[in-house]
């Protein structure tokens, strides 16, 4: 069966969309970690600058499954590899 | 054919890389591109600025004014920030992290003087997370006997019975992917976001889109700056171990 160009371009659109859902779990996961980094401050608050450069490498690999789908959607969007 | 504005590549909004210019390299079509000239501009402004900085330092007074205390300000804070993460190893790492340091930061922000962020190329960060790569793997072969890194590498079952090794070897074979794609993924998403607002939005955008740049370009530009040189750090002083 032959797909035209514009069937193929808003399926990938449907699937950038769809990709770009990973953002929630980064999302979640960040929120946690700077949830326990402001009650660990509250506690010890000497020890804030490790608390958070601990909390930010944290974040930052935390973040790193949502960037795929981005990167995944970004694709979609500019490279169009469907189109190949 | 009806396409939405960001699907057909053509209008205003321009994220991509462009290729400038063609030359012909041992019979292979290689292109100078806008991350190649962005690269010259940020090695310019750090060419001249070092230049600068090592004649202030050079004829430094003893109690430092104006622009020598800025170098030594920068100097001192790079040099802290090895120091807390690597510890006693430190020394060693000051001058390359340094470095990485200041070339991604200047390469982050350089989205403020119009050029597009180099590092939003992944041709230029996947050599970085390559270097990280080569530095973790010399230290560990230099510092730790190669029983121990066999004994690492099949670490959750015993060194005899090595069926946890392919993972484990696809595991250190990620590390330099997901660092170069965390930065590269990272400011490409600021750029395009700054595309789309540029290029949607037209004249409307004139002088608030400020506030954003200082979002996309100063805040996350720095902490990915941040981020890289930490997991380069630490990474690098696990390879080193205790023993060291």
């Amino acid at each position: 069966m032959e797909f035209n160009e514009s069937f193929i371009l808003g399926c990938s659109a449907i699937g950038a969309g769809l990709a770009v859902i990973a953002g929630i779990g980064p999302g979640v996961g960040q929120g946690i970690a700077a949830g326990h980094a402001a009650a660990a401050v509250g506690r010890n608050p000497g020890a804030k600058s490790s608390i958070t450069s601990t909390m930010i490498l944290g974040q930052a690999v935390a973040e790193t499954t949502g960037l795929y789908g981005l990167l995944v959607a970004i694709l979609l969007l500019f490279v169009k590899p469907l189109l190949w | 054919m009806m396409q939405g504005i960001l699907l057909s590549g053509s209008g205003d909004i321009d994220v991509m890389v462009h290729g400038l210019m063609k030359y012909s390299f041992f019979g292979h079509e290689v292109w100078i591109t806008t991350t190649h000239v962005s690269l010259l501009f940020v090695m310019l402004i750090l060419i001249v600025f070092s230049i600068i900085a090592g004649r202030a330092i050079k004829k430094g007074a003893e109690v430092p004014g104006g622009f020598q205390n800025v170098v030594e300000l920068i100097v001192e804070k790079l040099d802290g920030m090895v120091n807390t993460t690597m510890g006693k190893n430190g020394a060693k790492y000051y001058n390359y992290i340094g470095v990485v340091f200041i070339f991604i930061l200047f390469s982050n922000i350089s989205g403020l003087l119009g050029l597009r962020p180099p590092t939003a190329d992944y041709g230029v960060t996947f050599p970085l997370g390559i270097l990280t790569f080569i530095l973790i793997h010399f230290n560990q072969f230099k510092y730790q006997k190669p029983k121990d890194i066999w004994k690492d590498m099949c670490s959750p079952l015993p060194p005899w019975l090595p069926i946890w090794f392919p993972i484990n070897v696809i595991s250190e074979l990620a590390v330099p992917v997901s660092l170069s794609l965390r930065l590269f993924a990272n400011v490409l998403s600021g750029t395009i976001m700054m595309a789309l607002i540029y290029g949607i939005l037209g004249w409307i955008a004139t002088i608030w889109p400020a506030a954003l740049h200082v979002y996309f370009d100063l805040f996350s530009g720095a902490i990915q700056t941040y981020v890289f040189c930490m997991l380069t750090m630490t990474y690098i002083s696990n390879a080193i171990g205790e023993e060291a």
